[in-house]
């Protein structure tokens, strides 16, 4: 962990995750370093309980590793207060949900304007600008009960690049998309990526969409490891 | 704002069921808070208008019972009015009687012995101020019963004949009984219960019920202490009239139960809501959501609901109410009794929904992640 890989994107050094204690330990992660460099859309496949959501959970700072350093650009996550990782998620992470995690009661062009609501944003996006990036303008008006899942991800991801994150966390975006959306999705992912400079991690079970990703990682057990196949 | 207001359009159907629970109350509130002032007007407004700081009864009396049971010796007065603070004196008789007019008009009445012409005396709105012996100045609600200046009153039993010369100013009633001011001497002969035409015995007119005084910082326990009576300031003597004290307790023992009972509900819903916002709550925290801000929306969603929907109750708690005003009912609208009714009833909302909401600061945002939706 050297000053010099900490400078932008997301780094993170020898981290290891426990959880529960005594005899039922269980590693979550272990011993992971991942350096992922702005402007990289990063896959990580893997089994259902590998450490898939642990990973985004630490390198979103809703979880502190047991041991290891997490960063996000020049910011330490490892030892930050609980409010400090609130503040930090808020102005440099970007989270994506499965099934886009959409508040029911907020319109599409609403939910882009949420999180400029939860505090101070230095340089927003234009929520109207963003959404017809992701085209969905012509959905604006409409509440997460009338859209689509295709729409409602789209939506999601517009809805984490509103603050113009340096990181951009995306747990299995395609879950409950067929195909043909399931394609547009990550293909939106990756574009978003690329044109703003976005280090981005997304963990997912389809393997159909891996081709849209700069680089594909394996997490077996806790570990991660380069993908084969 | 953003937040609170857009949710609470749209589930404006689930707000608006516990708007009206809570508008509903606020109705309840009104009325019991119009009954409650009805009932005291009712009770003591006769003693309410009264220009009497402290009375003082018969030493050791019954306090829940002294207008009725308390003798006090007259030359009780002349020591009064020698004490601390005290700027008259005067005594003052009370009893309840049934009487009957000679135009047939059955009349409960509550006599107050005064001497005429002093202090304590109150002047006629119509007719004439009380002068002399065997004259009556009747509240002014009695003459909607049909009795009129030149009437007389026949006191049941004894058979003492008063004829009305006067009329007070509206409502003036002593435990729910209409009040009729007489002069000391026949107050004494109807207290001892003298026929006309008997000889009274002269302890008749040593007796009266109370010394009534004004004044100002009355040393009231000093004046207690020399003279040998028990006195009570003019508000503690509201509850020696009859029924006072239950009533008031009754009403306010309901009240209590009400506020109690709308905080909790207020409390149970927000609860509700709240666990059944928990994974939006999680969403809003791993987006970098502070407590104080989840914390916020929700209050103030709080605030709206419970401010809108009290504001409404209130507003239909005083149309009604308006309306019972003019009946016969006890009943009595003032602003601070209302107002305060208002303020507690949002208050203790506002309490009951802070307790509930708490558990916002308890949502762990990692339950975000994964398939748990």
């Amino acid at each position: 962990m050297t000053a010099a890989t900490a400078t932008a994107g997301l780094n993170l050094a020898g981290v290891t995750l426990l959880h529960g204690d005594g005899d039922d330990t269980v590693t979550a992660l272990d011993d992971v370093s991942l350096t992922v460099q702005p402007g990289e859309l990063l896959a990580v496949v893997g089994p259902s309980g590998a450490g898939k959501s642990s990973l985004l959970a630490v390198a979103g700072g809703l979880i502190r590793p047991t041991s290891g350093t997490v960063h996000v650009g020049d910011a330490d996550l490892t030892n930050a207060s609980q409010r400090d990782l609130a503040r930090l998620r808020r102005a440099r992470i970007g989270f994506v949900f499965q099934s886009g995690n959409l508040l029911p009661a907020l319109t599409a062009l609403d939910q882009l304007r949420l999180p400029l609501q939860l505090g101070p944003v230095e340089k927003p996006r234009d929520p109207r600008e963003l959404l017809d990036e992701v085209g969905m303008s012509h959905r604006a008006d409409r509440r997460p009960g009338h859209l689509s899942g295709g729409e409602r991800q789209r939506i999601g991801i517009a809805r984490a690049l509103m603050t113009r994150p340096q990181l951009l966390l995306v747990d299995e975006p395609t879950a409950a998309l067929d195909r043909a959306r399931s394609q547009e999705v990550v293909a939106l992912l990756a574009r978003e990526s690329h044109q703003h400079g976005v280090a981005t991690v997304m963990v997912t079970h389809d393997h159909d969409v891996l081709h849209h990703c700069d680089r594909v990682l394996q997490m077996t057990d806790g570990r991660l490891e380069e993908h084969v196949g | 704002m953003f937040l609170a207001w857009r949710e609470l359009t749209f589930a404006r159907g689930r707000f608006a069921l516990m708007g009206s629970v809570v508008a509903l109350i606020g109705v309840l509130m009104v009325l019991l808070s119009g009954l409650s002032v009805g009932l005291v007007n009712d009770g003591v407004s006769g003693l309410k208008r009264m220009p009497v700081e402290a009375f003082a009864f018969e030493e050791d009396v019954d306090h829940s019972a002294a207008f009725a049971r308390s003798a006090v010796d007259v030359t009780a007065v002349d020591e009064w009015a020698t004490v601390d603070g005290v700027k008259d004196a005067a005594p003052f008789g009370n009893v309840l009687v049934n009487t009957r007019t000679d135009s047939g008009v059955d009349l409960d009445l509550a006599l107050f012995g005064v001497q005429p012409g002093t202090w304590i005396a109150p002047s006629s709105a119509t007719g004439e101020d009380l002068a002399g012996p065997g004259e009556v100045v009747l509240a002014g609600d009695v003459r909607d019963m049909g009795v009129d200046v030149g009437d007389v009153v026949v006191i049941d039993q004894i058979g003492t004949e008063l004829t009305v010369v006067g009329f007070l100013d509206g409502q003036h009633t002593f435990g729910h009984v209409d009040i009729g001011y007489v002069d000391l001497p026949t107050w004494q002969e109807v207290h001892g219960g003298v026929r006309p035409g008997e000889e009274a015995p002269a302890w008749v007119y040593e007796q009266v019920t109370a010394v009534a005084l004004r004044g100002d910082g009355i040393d009231l326990a000093a004046g207690d202490a020399a003279i040998g009576t028990t006195s009570m300031t003019l508000d503690e003597s509201f509850g020696a009239s009859p029924g006072y004290t239950a009533e008031t307790a009754t009403l306010q023992l309901i009240q209590v139960f009400l506020y109690a009972i709308s905080a909790l509900v207020v409390g149970a819903f927000f609860l509700v809501v709240t666990i059944q916002r928990k994974h939006e709550l999680a969403v809003l925290r791993a987006m970098g959501a502070s407590s104080r801000f989840l914390l916020r929306d929700s209050l103030t969603q709080s605030a709206i609901l419970l401010v809108t929907s009290t504001a409404i109750g209130v507003g239909i708690g005083l149309l009604l109410g308006s309306g019972l005003s003019t009946t016969e009912m006890p009943f009595a609208l003032e602003a601070a009794p209302v107002a305060g009714a208002a303020v507690l009833l949002v208050v203790l909302g506002m309490i009951g929904a802070a307790v509930a909401v708490t558990r916002i600061t308890r949502v762990d945002p990692l339950t975000a992640l994964g398939g748990n939706r």
